[in-house]
């Protein structure tokens, strides 16, 4: 019965080393930073570009930061906002961002910070898949 | 503080959002583009028509 033959392993792609979870940290604590790191770097620079200016807006209208867990939407929010990586704790330490929503415009604002939030979760994701090979 | 329209909100909100789930959720540049733009103009259609229909409940 023929069998066939098992392939080389040097197919041209070795897989890299080192700590696999590395694009996904850094791309969490600085948006884009897990593209950059697998050399991506218009990629990388786009999803800088779209999540800093999404938080930098959400702040400048004057959104609230998260930071505790009254109920289960505050708890969420909180989620989110932690998606942000360093310009979180950043913000916090700074004590930037409204304490309380008056007016519509602030709530657009903090809705602005959890989705810069999770879209940041999002990118960070896509460079540890880019990272494990699972996309090119 | 900064106090934009709610269209001027939606249209930035989709266009930073598009941007992101173009370049994670498709492969190759072109697919990545095309799919940003799918969903840019999903967002603002949908806000469009739901704006529509809002109007014509409160009518």
């Amino acid at each position: 019965m023929a069998t066939t033959p098992i392939k080389s392993t040097a197919t041209g792609k070795e897989p890299e080393q080192g700590f696999v979870y590395l694009p996904l940290i850094v791309g969490w604590l600085v948006p884009g930073a897990g593209h950059f790191l697998l050399r991506k770097w218009i990629r990388g620079a786009l999803l800088f570009a779209a999540i800093v200016c999404m938080f930098a807006l959400g702040m400048a209208m004057g959104g609230k930061l998260y930071h505790g867990a009254d109920n289960i939407l505050d708890m969420l929010g909180f989620v989110g906002d932690l998606g942000n990586g360093l310009m979180f704790f950043v913000s916090k330490f700074f004590s930037l961002g409204a304490e309380h929503v008056r007016i519509t415009t602030a709530d657009y604002g903090t809705k602005f910070i959890v989705v810069s939030g999770l879209l940041n979760v999002i990118a960070a994701v896509d460079a540890h898949n880019i990272r494990t090979g699972r996309k090119p | 503080m900064l106090q934009l329209s709610h269209f001027t909100s939606v249209l930035l909100f989709a266009l930073f959002a598009s941007t992101v789930f173009g370049i994670t959720l498709r492969d190759t540049p072109r697919r990545m583009f095309r799919y940003g733009t799918y969903c840019f103009s999903l967002f603002i259609g949908s806000v469009i028509v739901f704006s529509w229909v809002m109007y014509f409940i409160k009518k």
